[in-house]
């Protein structure tokens, strides 16, 4: 999953659709990432690629919509909804992931074992 | 003690600290100044009648709006000018002479007070030295080593005494204020108490007695010294020491156009607080300048005059008081509900004066960089011109001055200042700066701005004559909230006085080793 800078990124993703759950004022959808370019990638606990500043998901909810959607820790978010997750400041990420007029996300998720 | 509430002081630069005289003086002038008083009553109006005519040429007067139901305001010269005198000066030319007279009077009584006490006690050590000699030497045992050794000490400490004193007490008073200086008279009867009390010791114990202890004697004389040193180091505490830490925060405010400030003081009486405060005065705060006034006088009495009240009931009826009440009060709401559009003119107006003072300002920066590249300093070594081409400061200001005279005088009609500046003024200011190697924008400096009261000739320094009104004694301590006048002859000094709270600071210590970093952690948000 290392990308050269300058040359497309190829990987396998693996569609995954969330359908948030409403819970008070807000909608949620059961999962905590990490990452982005504002970061420091080394800290990253779950990213394989230690220099890598994508977006990981870094813990999951039990029983929340992820864990039904089978999103499991240490994927790699590549899009949300169409939007681009893999050159983005960490809070871009968590903007993208918590529009509140969308009720379904559909993330472009890889891992090391697709 | 009696709670007058005008009590009125002039300074004078020589007069000092009040004697117990003041009582008696005080009656006399309260009932000599009825008329005095009037016309301390008849300032709180409005519209007074200019002072001494040092307005010059000035031809702004104040307006004189006798009745606010006149639909015109005159602009007219009013009974003070140059060549008249008008019952205020009358009375007021009176009042001067018979108040310097009887400030003389307690001038040199406090003098002669202040001389007998300071003889009284140089002399008393000596006295107490050299009476037994007089009056029994026979019987008087010789000075011994240690005796002579306490000589030499009375002698210095009287020598350091004497200069302590001429430090503290003989400086040339700065003002006249209305009432004792309550710390000195304090001083003054505790000093008499002290060496009387000394005299009648020495006198039961010593002379009665004839004792014959020489040694004793001497003792006793520098013990009395000791103990003026002492008194005198209480004097400096008292005096000088106390009202140094700052304890109230005082706000100036002046009456005529608001130009408030700040300052620090101590803790000080209220007449000395005053003192301290017109001091600040003369440095602090930019000149009084009438001329600055008139326009908003005249915006007021736009607002009057379009207003007319008629009495359509018929007179005989009601309390005069009723009467005039709902007048005023009719007067007051139509004028609330009329579509006023002043505020309209004012905004122009003042735009167009901004404008119109900073074109002026721009000619004349121009004009006087001009005028100051006309001459140079003539080196040493330069060949020797005529003796006609050679000029000293006071020349070559006249030879600069009527390129930049024009410019000048524009400049400071526009903003109203020509009657702070006479043409000598600027000549003399003119020679000062190219004699110290000024540029034409630190000579400009002056006229630009507005400039403290002490920058101008002495004429202007609206008299040294103030008046402290106070609700409180003037002697009684600045308090928390403490509020009194300074009245002066065209506007008035609003004093607020104000506790400084009291600080309460604590300490925090950081260890240099502590101050450590480390890049953010990978942040982790739940979505």
């Amino acid at each position: 999953m290392s990308f050269v800078p300058g040359k497309p990124v190829t990987a396998v993703v693996q569609i995954i659709e969330i359908q948030k759950l409403r819970q008070g004022d807000n909608l949620i959808l059961g999962f905590s990432i990490g990452g982005g370019i504002d970061q420091d990638p080394g800290q990253n606990p779950v990213s394989e690629d230690k220099s890598d500043m994508g977006i990981y998901v870094t813990r999951i909810t039990p029983g929340g919509p992820a864990e039904v959607a089978d999103l499991r820790v240490g994927d790699k978010i590549m899009q949300v909804n169409g939007w681009d997750m893999t050159v983005v400041t960490h809070d871009q990420a968590r903007k993208r992931l918590t529009k509140k007029n969308e009720k379904v996300v559909r993330l472009l998720i890889t891992r090391k074992s697709l | 003690m009696d709670t007058e509430s005008t009590y009125s002081g002039y300074s004078h630069y020589s007069g000092r600290s009040r004697g117990s005289h003041r009582h008696g003086e005080r009656s006399r002038d309260r009932h000599k100044s009825r008329s005095k008083d009037s016309r301390s009553e008849k300032s709180v109006t409005i519209n007074t009648p200019p002072a001494e005519p040092l307005l010059g040429d000035s031809s702004v007067r104040g307006e004189q709006v006798q009745d606010d139901n006149w639909g015109e305001t005159t602009t007219a010269v009013t009974g003070t000018s140059e060549h008249s005198l008008s019952q205020e000066d009358i009375v007021r030319i009176t009042k001067d002479l018979e108040d310097s007279v009887g400030l003389d009077c307690r001038r040199y009584v406090t003098r002669t007070i202040a001389v007998i006490l300071g003889l009284l006690v140089f002399l008393t050590p000596l006295a107490f030295l050299v009476l037994p000699h007089i009056l029994w030497p026979e019987k008087l045992q010789s000075c011994g080593t240690a005796c002579e050794g306490l000589y030499i000490s009375v002698a210095f400490k009287l020598l350091i005494l004497l200069l302590a004193v001429w430090a503290l007490f003989f400086r040339p008073a700065r003002a006249g204020l209305p009432r004792v200086f309550v710390f000195r008279v304090l001083l003054a009867v505790l000093v008499f108490l002290f060496v009387v009390s000394y005299w009648l010791f020495y006198s039961v114990r010593i002379l009665d007695s004839q004792d014959d202890n020489y040694q004793g004697i001497v003792q006793y004389a520098v013990s009395l010294v000791d103990a003026l040193l002492f008194i005198h180091y209480l004097a400096v505490v008292l005096l000088e020491l106390r009202q140094l830490q700052p304890c109230f925060s005082v706000c100036v405010t002046r009456s005529s156009d608001g130009e408030t400030r700040h300052y620090n003081l101590g803790q000080l009486s209220i007449q000395r607080a005053a003192l301290a405060i017109i001091e600040h005065y003369y440095c602090d705060f930019p000149i009084h300048n009438p001329a600055l006034l008139s326009a908003s006088k005249s915006r007021a009495a736009k607002h009057l005059a379009g207003l007319k009240v008629y009495n359509v009931d018929g007179p005989g009826n009601n309390a005069a008081a009723g009467m005039a009440q709902s007048q005023s009060r009719a007067m007051i709401a139509a004028a609330a509900r009329r579509r006023d559009t002043s505020h309209n003119e004012l905004y122009y107006e003042e735009a167009e004066h901004e404008r119109r003072v900073r074109k002026r300002r721009a000619r004349l920066v121009v004009a006087v960089e001009e005028a100051f590249t006309h001459i140079k300093r003539m080196q040493e070594e330069e060949p020797k011109k005529a003796p006609g081409d050679v000029m000293d400061p006071r020349e070559a200001a006249q030879a600069i001055f009527p390129s930049m005279a024009r410019a000048l005088q524009k400049y400071l009609r526009t903003t109203k200042q020509q009657h702070c500046h006479s043409m000598e003024s600027i000549q003399q200011h003119l020679a000062f700066c190219i004699t110290n190697n000024m540029t034409p924008k630190a000579f400009l400096e002056s006229y630009l701005t507005p400039g403290p009261t002490l920058q101008y000739g002495k004429d202007h320094w609206l008299g040294r004559r103030w008046t402290l009104i106070s609700e409180a004694s003037v002697t009684n301590g600045l308090k928390d909230g403490s509020v009194f006048v300074l009245k002066c002859v065209d506007f008035s000094l609003v004093v607020t006085a104000k506790k400084i709270p009291y600080i309460q600071m604590s300490e925090e210590y950081i260890d240099p080793k502590s101050h450590k970093f480390v890049l953010r952690l990978q942040s982790e948000t739940s979505v």
